[in-house]
């Protein structure tokens, strides 16, 4: 007891969209780094994801959306979370989403979003340096 | 048959080149090789030079041969591009069907050859817009399609009695291509006469791209009713597009790509034996896509070890005895997982390079990628120079002149020899296995192309794969690029527009039709008459895929990573 349990992260694919290369491979990144992860799988509602988060008592939610929907798709996340009380599960998300789009993103409550080119290592290190285990 | 060389030639090449690398030891035992290891974008080592010895048990007439002979090596056609060029078809479609159709007139009218359609994901998913689960999706990957109406508004004005259209569309794409056949039907346009392909490869889906509606038995059930019912009716269509694309995007290396499709193609061949047909009535429907990667040599030999391999699995293994048979017919798509967000501009060369690969090659038709395919849907102007880079090639290159201009290149045909091995032992390993359906039910070619993802992934972030722009040669410099944006409001109007259609329609006719879809799948009657029927009824995409699932099931991703 007392000793400090390891970050655990949900590593989820919201939406219809099947590009699951950069999520898969961020789920690994994280399990290298001695993370707890959870992965979604595909094809999850913002409903299904916040319910298996909170169940999985997740301290971070990482979003990966490649075809477009992010616009509805992560906001709708972070609505949810607040509607359950559990808006203290950080947010961040990943994959072809616009400049204009981040600043908005950010606005609704993401904490992060990390595009095309971005190292793992330095995806690990925000995590590590952002993320609290509740 | 022998060999090209004969002992005494080659035991001077052996003499000579011992030398040259004594000597290039010596230089670099100074100055070091430039890299440690040279390799492909695949991790393939590679050698400083080939010679006669690397090809040397090859066999010119019985590994190569001439274009349009078997084994096909170099060609599927004798004439190849000397007679005509390849088929310019860029992929396109975005926003409502009404917008695609514009940007299908503006391609055609650019000089492109053939039409291929993008559908959006509530589409790809067999959902209509209005789905809860499609919420925020509508028209932005493609174009959204609800009910035959939208076919309509699709190809409108367009001459599809003369030109063929490809269809990227896989767990409906029976139902898609039902409205097709439907829309030509109601233009007059026989089914006989009609010409194009759909994608209908789910097995590929649940390897690699991942859109999936019922598990995978009942899908090539399914698939394999769309081959049985193209073969007597639709002779012009290709029924099924075996996909390395999507299993190469996914982080497959190029021998995983060309050993995972080819074993797809094995599995479908053998689902229609298996339903009755003649090996020699289908398979030359059944056509090919590849991917072009970066690694320019590697590629050109993938293409042509495929299809040597495909010749000889379909001669050998499956008896078939008609030619066409045993042609791999293919389109390749330049590889969209290698393009860069950042400064989007270097993606036209990295496209340009690609495509040419395909050219020497041999494909049959391609789609080159557009420089900002990387963060939206491709600009007219973006989709132009794309499409110039096709002609470019073809007209001013002068790579056509020739076929198979590399053919005879120890390089290349050694690599060839190569990944047709490397591939065999794969297919023999899927076969240890049951085939393909079992392999994938063992998760074994996802967790194969997830290994190799991370490994590259990894070779990148340690600089040991270069990205140009991104991983060397960055800059901080923002690079604008113009972007399409597909209106939010296009959601709303699509709902509208297929609820107009619903209201309008005879619904116990819709009723009746739906009713009987549920019995084909329930039997064993063919899907695609009742499937063209429902269609013509104007029930909705949703409303038969629906019937699908509730008859098979609905399959779900196993999660693994």
């Amino acid at each position: 007891m007392g000793k400090k349990r390891h970050i655990r992260v949900m590593v989820a694919k919201p939406g219809l969209d099947g590009h699951d290369r950069g999520a898969r491979i961020i789920a690994r990144a994280y399990r290298d780094a001695g993370f707890e992860v959870v992965y979604s799988g595909l094809h999850q509602t913002p409903e299904e994801i916040v319910e298996a988060a909170i169940q999985e008592d997740v301290d971070m939610i990482g979003l990966s959306s490649l075809a477009g929907a992010h616009n509805y798709l992560f906001p709708r996340t972070i609505e949810l979370l607040r509607e359950k009380g559990a808006d203290d599960i950080d947010v961040c998300g990943g994959g072809i989403i616009p400049d204009e789009d981040i600043l908005k993103l950010k606005e609704e409550g993401i904490k992060e979003i990390f595009t095309p080119g971005t190292s793992l290592d330095d995806i690990v290190s925000w995590v590590k340096a952002n993320v609290k285990t509740r | 048959m022998s060999s090209i060389f004969d002992r005494k030639v080659f035991d001077e090449i052996e003499e000579a080149q011992t030398k040259w690398n004594e000597e290039l030891d010596r230089i670099f035992s100074s100055k070091p090789e430039r890299l440690k290891r040279f390799s492909t974008v695949s991790d393939r080592e590679i050698k400083r030079i080939y010679t006669p010895k690397d090809v040397g048990s090859q066999d010119f007439m019985n590994d190569l041969g001439f274009p349009g002979q078997y084994p096909f090596t170099r060609g599927v056609q004798p004439s190849m591009y000397r007679g005509r060029l390849w088929t310019m078809r860029m992929f396109a479609g975005l926003g409502s069907a009404t917008d695609t159709n514009r940007r299908f007139h503006l391609l055609v009218k650019e000089g492109q050859t053939g039409l291929s359609t993008a559908f959006d994901m509530p589409t790809l998913m067999g959902y209509d817009t209005d789905s809860p689960k499609a919420r925020g999706e509508c028209g932005k990957c493609g174009v959204a399609i609800d009910n035959l109406k939208d076919m309509e508004d699709l190809f409108d004005g367009l001459p599809i009695d003369k030109i063929t259209t490809s269809m990227t569309i896989n767990p409906p794409a029976s139902v898609i291509w039902a409205m097709y056949i439907a829309m030509a039907e109601k233009r007059g346009i026989d089914r006989r006469v009609i010409g194009g392909t759909i994608q209908n490869d789910m097995l590929k889906e649940f390897i690699a791209q991942k859109t999936f509606m019922c598990p995978p038995k009942p899908s090539v059930r399914v698939i394999t009713d769309t081959v049985e019912f193209g073969t007597n009716n639709v002779p012009r269509w290709n029924t099924i597009s075996i996909s390395g694309y999507h299993i190469r995007e996914a982080g497959s290396t190029a021998v995983q790509e060309l050993a995972f499709t080819i074993a797809d193609g094995i599995a479908y061949t053998q689902e229609a034996i298996d339903r009755g047909l003649d090996v020699d009535d289908f398979a030359p429907r059944f056509s090919f896509f590849f991917n072009s990667h970066l690694d320019f040599f590697e590629e050109i030999a993938k293409f042509r070890a495929a299809r040597r391999m495909w010749a000889r699995i379909m001669k050998e293994r499956f008896k078939a005895k008609d030619p066409r048979s045993w042609w791999l017919r293919f389109h390749t798509q330049t590889a969209g997982c290698s393009l860069t967000a950042q400064q989007p501009y270097n993606n036209v060369i990295r496209t340009a390079l690609q495509a040419l690969a395909a050219v020497m090659g041999g494909t049959q038709s391609l789609h080159t990628n557009s420089l900002d395919e990387v963060l939206a849907i491709p600009t007219e102007e973006a989709a132009t120079i794309a499409l110039r880079t096709q002609q470019i090639i073809a007209e001013e290159s002068g790579v056509a002149n020739t076929i198979d201009p590399l053919g005879g290149s120890y390089f290349v045909e050694s690599l060839t020899n190569q990944m047709e091995e490397e591939a065999f032992d794969i297919i023999n390993k899927i076969d240890d296995m049951g085939g393909m359906l079992t392999a994938i039910e063992k998760n074994y070619p996802q967790q194969e192309i997830a290994d190799s993802a991370y490994h590259y992934q990894r070779q990148v972030d340690q600089k040991e794969k270069t990205v140009v722009g991104v991983n060397k040669y960055a800059t901080d410099e923002e690079i604008p690029v113009d972007m399409l944006e597909i209106d939010e409001e296009l959601e709303k109007l699509q709902i509208e527009k297929n609820n107009r259609v619903k209201s309008e329609r005879d619904a116990t006719s819709v009723k009746e039709c739906l009713e009987k879809v549920g019995e084909a799948c329930v039997g064993t009657q063919n899907v695609m008459e009742p499937l063209i029927e429902a269609v013509k009824a104007y029930a909705t995409l949703q409303e038969i895929c629906d019937v699908f699932r509730a008859v098979f099931g609905e399959y779900r991703d196993p999660g693994i990573y």
